[in-house]
């Protein structure tokens, strides 16, 4: 259920995003998802690629700054409710969420939810009580 | 015009000469048996008080820098008991304290009349309404004026800096005469009496503005705009404040007050006495003061003397505009920035674990000094989310405003990207163009 995210300082210029993304290409990085935090200075983007470590090394010599951390992923029900169902079950334990992103995969007729979430120990215990599945990181990458 | 001390604004060469060399003396005395860090630097070069004769022998003295009044800090160079003095002044230091200044009540009455020539110079009397918009307080501006135009018995009106349409208000009501500025917010005053169309309505004959380096257009603008004369005036806290040296009617160069000061240009590199009229660093001796006296002080301003009479009658040494600085102290809406502060603040962030590195970038727009400090991101400082990272910048920019008194744009920006000229990073862009 945890899977590492990339967490990028992205200084607030035109042509930022593109020479990042143009790293990640050269390094051969497949980006599954990504969220862009942004301020009036600067942006954070969140992502989710097939190899982190990888992909830290290639951005952090090409003078990128950046971070991996933990969050947790999982599929929930492609239909409607199925984020309010999932959310349910975090803010009945009282679990807060710091942030979220998604993203949709036909395969399994499920879409994955990237969650930030102030107890990670804590949610990921009660997710799976509540029979949210785990799901492996290479997954994400099936086409 | 007329003159406030004409017997002392016009003395011949030759008199100004021997009251000068007889206050030297006097001080040099003072200041030696009473200022243990000037003693020491006397000791150092084996002299005695009894070896300065006049002002013949004023360059065998050795010299005072602004680090002095850091390392005194805050009353160490003060050349009497605390219950004499009146009044402190002071202003940010680079290192996190403050430069204090002190002055007796004579003291302040001898800046009085320092002013009190600046102000008849401009031709403003007992009839006059001064509106004083300098800042108030610890900077020597606001009050240091203020002494001035009571000296002269006009009528002052303490309105302080800031506050724009008060100002025009205050200006137009009060019907004020003069108006005591820094030159940047006096153009800021005249673009907005322009827009609100006022100009008929404004009494003010003449402007007294100092306290930042200000070039010949912006004295035509201001002129323009205000449809009054602008005078330059000139000042540092070390040596008295506002007053030091004023421009009178004739509006070419500002005249020395000689009986207090003595102006030496010095070459910065060899520290050698340049003669009248050559260009260097402006080096002064308060041979009046009491409080704090100071000797051979290098203000750092590049400037020249000129020793031709004026057409004004007045006989004190004129000085021109300051077009430079042997320091990399910058003038930022008035007030003296080095870029060591900005280090100081950075050097805090994350305990010291790590300095970022940075670059000022200073700008004039729309008659106001911008300041922006843009900081290089580092993996130490960078976080997940937001909120961490907005914390970061809002404690560089309120560190900085609490060291120097004036608010700074931050901006993250991505690591190396600040231009590197043989691996050293350019600290200061300043694209104003003030020289």
């Amino acid at each position: 259920m945890q899977i590492n995210q990339l967490s990028i300082f992205v200084e607030n210029k035109s042509g930022r995003l593109m020479e990042i993304m143009a790293v990640l290409e050269k390094a051969g990085i497949n980006v599954s998802a990504l969220s862009l935090a942004d301020t009036t200075d600067f942006g954070i983007l969140r992502t989710i690629v097939d190899d982190p470590e990888k992909a830290k090394l290639a951005l952090r010599e090409s003078g990128v700054i950046v971070k991996t951390a933990p969050v947790i992923a999982l599929p929930i029900d492609d239909t409607p409710g199925g984020l309010a169902k999932m959310l349910a079950v975090l803010s009945n334990e009282n679990v807060a969420v710091e942030y979220m992103y998604a993203f949709c995969t036909r395969t399994h007729g499920k879409a994955m939810m990237v969650l930030k979430v102030d107890d990670s120990a804590k949610a990921q215990a009660v997710l799976t009580q509540k029979g949210y599945g785990d799901v492996d990181p290479k997954e994400f990458f099936k086409h | 015009m007329a003159m406030w001390q004409p017997e002392i604004e016009t003395m011949s060469r030759e008199e100004l000469t021997k009251l000068q060399s007889e206050r030297l003396v006097w001080q040099v005395k003072r200041v030696y048996e009473r200022v243990e860090c000037f003693r020491k630097r006397m000791d150092e070069k084996g002299l005695k008080p009894e070896d300065i004769h006049g002002i013949e022998d004023l360059h065998k003295l050795p010299f005072s820098y602004k680090q002095d009044l850091r390392d005194y800090y805050p009353y160490g160079l003060f050349a009497e008991p605390l219950k004499n003095i009146a009044r402190v002044h002071a202003s940010s230091g680079t290192t996190g304290k403050k430069i204090v200044v002190g002055y007796t009540k004579k003291d302040l009455d001898d800046w009085a009349n320092c002013m009190a020539r600046q102000f008849y110079a401009v031709g403003a009397d007992s009839e006059s309404i001064i509106q004083v918009a300098y800042g108030y307080g610890l900077f020597t501006g606001g009050l240091g004026a203020h002494g001035g135009a009571e000296k002269i018995n006009a009528t002052v009106v303490p309105i302080s800096a800031g506050n724009t349409q008060n100002q025009l208000q205050t200006m137009v009501d009060f019907e004020s005469t003069v108006l005591c500025c820094t030159p940047s917010y006096a153009l800021y005053l005249g673009e907005s009496v322009q827009e609100a169309g006022l100009k008929d309505k404004l009494k003010l004959k003449a402007g007294v503005f100092g306290a930042e380096p200000w070039t010949e257009e912006m004295r035509n603008s201001i002129e323009e705009k205000l449809g009054i004369k602008a005078y330059d005036v000139y000042g540092l806290s070390e040596i008295m404040g506002p007053g030091v040296s004023y421009e009178c009617e004739c509006q070419s160069g500002m005249h020395v007050c000689e009986d207090m000061f003595i102006p030496e240009i010095i070459d910065p590199d060899t520290l050698e006495v340049l003669p009248w009229g050559s260009t260097g660093e402006l080096v002064f001796t308060t041979i009046t003061k009491e409080g704090f006296p100071i000797i051979r002080y290098r203000t750092r301003d590049i400037c020249s003397l000129n020793p031709e009479p004026c057409k004004c009658g007045r006989t004190h040494i004129r000085m021109n505009k300051p077009h430079g600085r042997s320091d990399d102290m910058l003038i930022i809406r008035g007030v003296n920035v080095f870029p060591s502060q900005i280090e100081e603040v950075l050097l805090k962030v994350n305990d010291g674990t790590i300095t970022p590195n940075y670059q000022i970038v200073v700008d004039r727009v729309n008659n106001n000094d911008t300041f922006d400090v843009n900081v290089e991101m580092s993996e130490e400082m960078f976080a997940d989310d937001v909120k961490s990272i907005e914390k970061v910048e809002k404690f560089i920019t309120d560190e900085l405003r609490s060291l120097l008194g004036i608010g700074a744009k931050v901006h993250l920006v991505n690591p190396k990207s600040i231009t590197r000229s043989e691996g050293k990073a350019k600290r200061v862009i300043d694209k104003r163009k003030l020289f």
